[in-house]
C-alpha cells in the first residue's frame, strides 16, 4: 500500500479506487455479522464462492461479505447490487438459484423475497421493506455496503474525507466548536454533551492526553456497538482521530470486549490498514498531527463500561470505579486528561464534520440530536438493530419497524437502557425517545437496548432478573450497591416465590433510596431502577404477589399450578406422553389429571395441548380444583355415524 | 499551601488546599463516622458511612467526606435526617455480616440501627479493605487481596506470599473492625504450611 502524504494524494487514491470499480457490475453482498454468522452465513458464503466459480462468473460478479445489516431476525441476508434486491434466511442450497436466476438473469427469486405481513405482497428492494423504510440509517447504513476488512471499500464510500477536512481545513478549535454546535450527546449511557467533554479535556492541564473508545458493551440484549465495530471499524477510527486532533491527544485506546472476537479482529485489521496508508502514525496527511491507536481487550466485567472503572482496567488493575470527585476528562488514565466516548458516539463524528453541525441539528429533538441505534429484542416480530431519528415514538419503533408483538399477544412493557434502565408501560408508548424523555419516564437511554415484553412477562420477575444480574456485575466495593443489591435480590426472590411480606415494597424503596444516594458509581446509583420503574408502573403486580400470592402474568413458577380442564380435555394423551415428570395420569377415553405433587411446572403440557382443545390451564392465586371422580373421567364419545 | 475557609456544622474551619472534608472536620474535633478510612492509606470510598451534605451556592448534594476535597466557601452538614437514615441503613446492612463487631454495635447505638433488620449471613468481613490496602500500600507485600466481585467478593490471603511474609507481620490484624481477617488468615494457615527451609525470625 502506498503511503498517503497529503490531501491531494488521498483524493487521487480515492479516484483510483473508484475508477477500478464499475457500479453496474453485479455484486452479491452477504451479511457476515455475528448474528448472521450464528444462523449460518459462513456456509452460505462458501456456497456463493463455489457457485460463482462453477457457473464461470468469477470475473463478472463481485462478492462482498459485509457487517450486520440489522434485520437479524431474517438472517442470513443477501442483497444483490446494483438492483438492490434482497433475500432473507438464505441456506446454502438456495445459492445456485440466486446466482443463476437473480444475478445472471436479473429475475427475482420470488420464494426468498420478503413478504409484507399486511398486504402479503412480495417486496424486492431493501429500502421498501417496512423494517428498513421507517429507519434513518445515517451511522449504521454503510454497514451493508462495505467489507469491513477492506479500507478501500471505506475509502470508496468517502471514508477518511472528514479526517482530511479536519486536518487540512480546520483548526482543532474549529473541530471542537463544530462538535459542540452539533449538540451531540454521548451514546453510551449518560448522554453527556460530547463537545463539552472534549473541551474539558482540551483545557485540562497536561501534555499527555488520551482519547478512548468505550466498546465494553455489556447490557444483556444490546449489540449495536459490536455490530458497528465489526461492520464499519474505520468509521470509529476516523471519529477517534478527529477527536484526538480536537483535544490535543496523540494516543488512543479502544477498550473492546474480549468476547467480541470478530470486532477485535476487524478493528486490528482496520488499524493495520490505516497505518499502512499513513492515516495513523506520524505526520498524518502531511498535517503534522501524530496519532496511534492501541487495542485493549476487556476481561468481561459489566462495570468496566463505567468510565473510571474502564480506565482503571486500562491501567492494568482490577476494573473498579474510582471514588474521586473529578472528571476522567481532567484526570483519567494514569491521571492524564482522557476523553472516553462510546463506539456510536465516535461513529457520529465523521458525519458531523463532513456534513456540518447545522445538518446534524436538523435531526432529532430539541435536546437530543441525531439518530440513535437501538437493539430491538425480546417479544418482537422483527428482532434486530434499528437506527431512528431521536424523537420517534416508542410505538413507531415497536410497531412500524419492529412489526409488533408475535403470536397475537398483548404488549406489556418495553425495557430500555440496559440493566440499570427501566420498564415503560403501554400507556407511555407515545413517548418520543430522547435522553431526557426516557429519564423522566423512570428509565434511560443507556446504550440503546430495547427489550420488548408481552403479557406473559411478570414485571416482578423482570426486576428480580436485572437485580440478579447487577449483584453479579457490581464490583462489590461500596456497601449501598453490594449489600443493598444483595438484600433487594433476596426480597424480590421471596416475592416471586410467594414468600413476600407486607412492608417488602417499603423496604425495597428504602434500599433503593440509599443505593441511589450513596453508591460510589453510576452502576450503583442506577441499580435500583429495574425495581423503581416496575413498582411505579406495575405496583398492582407486586401487591398481587405479596398479598394474594398470585402472579398476574402466570409466570412465577412457585405461584402457579397447571390444571387440566375436565370439560375441555379430549384424552388425546399428548400431554401425558410428553410430561417429563410423569405427573399426568390419563388413558384413552379417560380425562387426564395432573398430580400436583409430582408436577415440576415445566409447562410442557401447556405447550403441547392442541390449541383447538386448550384444556391445560395455568392457575394462580386460587386453589387447584379437586380431581373429578373416576367415573366422570370416562369419556363416552358420540359415534360419528350418520 | 493556601488556606481554604469552609463551614462545617456551623463552625468556621481553616483547611489546607488538598485536604478532604473528613480531614478538615477531624482537625477541629468534629467527628464523622468511618469504617474504611485510615490516615496512612489512600481514601477508599467504600463504606460510604462518612457521607455528608455539602452546599455550594444554592445547590445541596451528598458526598463522601473521605474523598471530597475542601473548596472555598463550602458549607458542610455532617448530620441531617437524610444522612442519618443512610448511615443507619449502611450499619444495618453490615450488621448482617458482622453482628458482634463492637465498632458496628456502637454505631448502631448512635444511629438507632436495628441489629436484626436483615437476615444474618455472618461472613464477618465487611469489605472495608483495610487489611488489603495496608498490606499493599504500607507493607508493599500484597499478601492479602480481594477476589471475585459483586456479592461474592471476599478477602483472601495469597498462600505463596502469605507463607513468607505474614508470620512475622500480622500488622493488619488490629486494623480489622470485625475480626474477619483473622478467620481468613487462620484458614489459610491451616491449608498451607511454611516451606521446610523457612525459619521464622526470632521475636525481639
Amino acid at each position: 500500500m502506498p503511503r498517503v502524504n497529503s490531501p491531494s494524494e488521498l483524493d487521487k487514491l480515492r479516484k483510483d479506487i473508484l475508477s477500478n470499480r464499475d457500479p453496474q457490475k453485479p455484486c452479491i453482498t452477504l451479511c457476515a455479522g455475528s448474528a448472521c454468522h450464528a444462523t449460518g452465513s459462513g456456509d452460505v458464503a462458501a456456497s456463493i464462492e463455489a457457485e460463482i466459480e462453477k457457473q464461470g462468473l468469477s470475473s463478472k460478479v463481485d462478492v462482498r461479505k459485509t457487517g450486520c445489516h440489522g434485520f437479524c431476525e431474517r438472517g442470513p441476508i443477501i442483497v444483490n447490487h446494483p438492483e438492490e434486491s434482497c433475500y432473507f434466511q438464505i441456506k446454502p442450497e438456495d445459492v445456485p438459484e440466486i446466482v443463476s436466476q437473480a444475478v445472471k438473469e436479473k429475475k427475482p427469486v420470488e420464494r426468498l423475497l420478503y413478504t409484507d405481513p399486511d398486504t402479503s405482497e412480495k417486496i424486492i428492494h431493501e429500502s421498501e421493506i417496512p423494517f428498513y423504510k421507517n429507519q434513518e440509517r445515517l451511522v449504521f447504513g454503510s454497514n451493508g455496503s462495505i467489507d469491513p476488512k477492506s479500507i478501500d471499500d471505506y475509502l470508496a464510500i468517502g471514508g477518511y474525507s472528514a479526517l482530511e477536512k479536519a486536518l487540512s481545513r480546520m483548526t482543532p478549535e474549529e473541530v471542537l466548536e463544530e462538535v459542540k454546535k452539533s449538540k451531540l450527546r454521548g451514546r453510551g449511557g449518560g448522554g453527556f454533551p460530547t463537545g463539552r467533554k472534549w473541551e474539558e479535556s482540551r483545557n485540562a492541564p497536561g501534555d499527555i492526553k488520551y482519547v478512548i473508545v468505550n466498546a465494553d458493551e455489556g447490557d444483556p440484549g444490546a449489540y449495536m456497538d459490536r455490530s458497528l465495530l465489526e461492520g464499519n471499524p474505520h468509521a470509529i477510527l476516523e471519529g477517534l482521530m478527529i477527536g484526538a486532533y480536537a483535544v490535543g491527544s496523540s494516543e488512543g485506546y479502544i477498550y473492546v470486549r474480549q468476547e467480541y472476537p470478530l470486532a477485535v479482529e476487524n478493528v486490528a485489521i482496520a488499524i493495520e490498514q490505516a497505518e499502512a496508508y499513513g492515516f495513523l502514525g506520524k505526520n498524518i496527511l502531511g498535517s503534522g498531527f501524530d496519532f496511534t491507536i492501541i487495542v485493549h481487550k476487556g476481561a468481561g466485567a459489566f462495570v468496566c463500561g463505567e468510565s473510571s472503572a474502564l480506565m482503571t482496567a486500562l491501567e492494568g488493575r482490577a476494573g473498579e470505579p474510582r471514588p474521586k470527585y473529578i472528571h476522567t476528562a481532567v484526570k483519567g488514565v494514569w491521571d492524564n486528561p482522557s476523553v472516553l466516548n462510546n463506539v456510536e458516539t465516535w461513529a457520529n463524528v465523521p458525519l458531523i464534520i463532513n456534513k456540518g453541525a447545522d445538518w446534524f441539528t436538523q435531526i432529532g429533538t430539541e435536546k437530543s440530536k441525531g439518530t440513535k441505534i437501538f437493539s430491538l429484542v425480546g417479544k418482537i416480530t422483527n428482532t434486530g438493530l434499528v437506527e431512528v431519528p431521536m424523537g420517534m415514538t416508542l410505538r413507531d419503533i415497536i410497531y412500524k419497524i419492529g412489526g409488533g408483538i408475535p403470536g397475537g399477544k398483548k404488549f406489556k412493557a418495553v425495557q430500555t437502557g440496559g440493566p440499570s434502565g427501566g420498564c415503560i408501560p403501554e400507556r407511555l408508548l407515545d413517548l418520543e425517545v430522547g435522553f431526557d424523555e426516557l429519564t423522566k419516564a423512570g428509565s434511560m437511554m443507556g446504550s440503546g437496548g430495547m427489550i420488548v415484553m408481552d403479557e406473559d412477562t411478570c414485571m416482578v420477575d423482570v426486576a428480580r432478573y436485572f437485580i440478579d444480574f447487577l449483584t453479579d456485575e457490581s464490583c462489590g466495593k461500596c456497601v449501598p450497591c453490594r449489600e443493598g443489591l444483595r438484600q433487594m435480590l433476596k426480597i424480590l426472590t421471596n416475592i416471586t416465590e410467594g414468600k413476600g411480606n407486607e412492608g417488602d415494597i417499603a423496604l425495597l424503596e428504602e434500599l433503593s433510596e440509599v443505593a441511589k444516594e450513596a453508591s460510589l458509581c453510576a452502576l450503583g446509583t442506577s441499580a435500583p431502577n429495574p425495581f423503581l420503574s416496575t413498582v411505579r408502573y406495575f405496583r398492582d403486580e407486586y401487591e398481587a404477589h405479596i398479598n394474594e400470592k398470585r402472579c398476574p402474568a402466570l409466570s412465577c413458577k412457585e405461584l402457579i399450578a397447571y390444571h387440566i380442564d375436565p370439560e375441555k380435555c379430549q384424552a388425546c394423551m399428548i400431554c401425558a406422553r410428553k410430561c417429563p415428570a410423569d405427573a399426568i395420569d390419563g388413558g384413552k377415553k379417560k380425562i387426564h389429571l395432573i398430580d400436583q405433587e409430582k408436577c415440576t411446572k415445566c409447562g410442557t403440557c401447556f405447550e403441547v395441548c392442541p390449541a383447538r382443545f386448550g384444556a391445560v390451564q395455568k392457575i394462580s392465586g386460587e386453589p387447584v380444583p379437586p380431581p373429578i371422580s373416576e367415573e366422570k373421567r370416562i369419556i363416552t364419545r358420540k359415534s360419528k355415524q350418520k | 499551601m493556601s488556606e481554604i475557609l469552609v463551614q462545617i456544622d456551623g463552625k468556621e474551619v481553616e483547611a489546607r488546599e488538598g485536604m478532604t472534608i473528613l480531614e478538615a472536620a477531624r482537625s477541629v474535633g468534629i467527628s464523622i463516622p468511618t469504617l474504611c478510612h485510615h490516615e496512612k492509606l489512600e481514601p477508599f470510598g467504600g463504606c460510604r458511612l462518612c457521607i455528608v451534605e455539602v452546599q455550594v451556592g444554592d445547590w445541596t448534594k451528598r458526598v463522601v467526606s473521605c474523598v471530597y476535597p475542601v473548596e472555598e466557601n463550602l458549607v458542610v452538614r455532617t448530620r441531617s435526617g437524610k444522612i442519618d437514615k443512610i448511615r443507619k441503613m449502611i450499619i444495618e446492612l453490615l450488621l448482617a455480616h458482622a453482628p458482634d463487631s463492637p465498632e458496628l454495635l456502637e454505631l448502631a447505638n448512635e444511629y438507632g440501627a436495628d441489629k436484626d433488620r436483615f437476615e444474618k449471613e455472618a461472613s464477618f468481613c465487611i469489605h472495608c479493605g483495610l487489611c488489603v490496602r495496608y498490606c499493599a500500600e504500607v507493607k508493599k507485600k500484597n499478601a492479602v487481596g480481594f477476589i471475585d466481585r459483586g456479592i461474592r467478593k471476599e478477602i483472601c490471603f495469597i498462600p505463596e506470599i502469605a507463607s513468607k511474609e505474614c508470620w512475622n507481620c500480622k500488622e493488619c490484624f488490629p486494623l480489622c473492625p470485625t475480626e474477619a481477617l483473622q478467620a481468613a488468615y487462620v484458614l489459610t494457615k491451616s491449608l498451607i504450611s511454611p516451606p521446610p527451609s523457612f525459619e521464622p525470625a526470632s521475636e525481639e
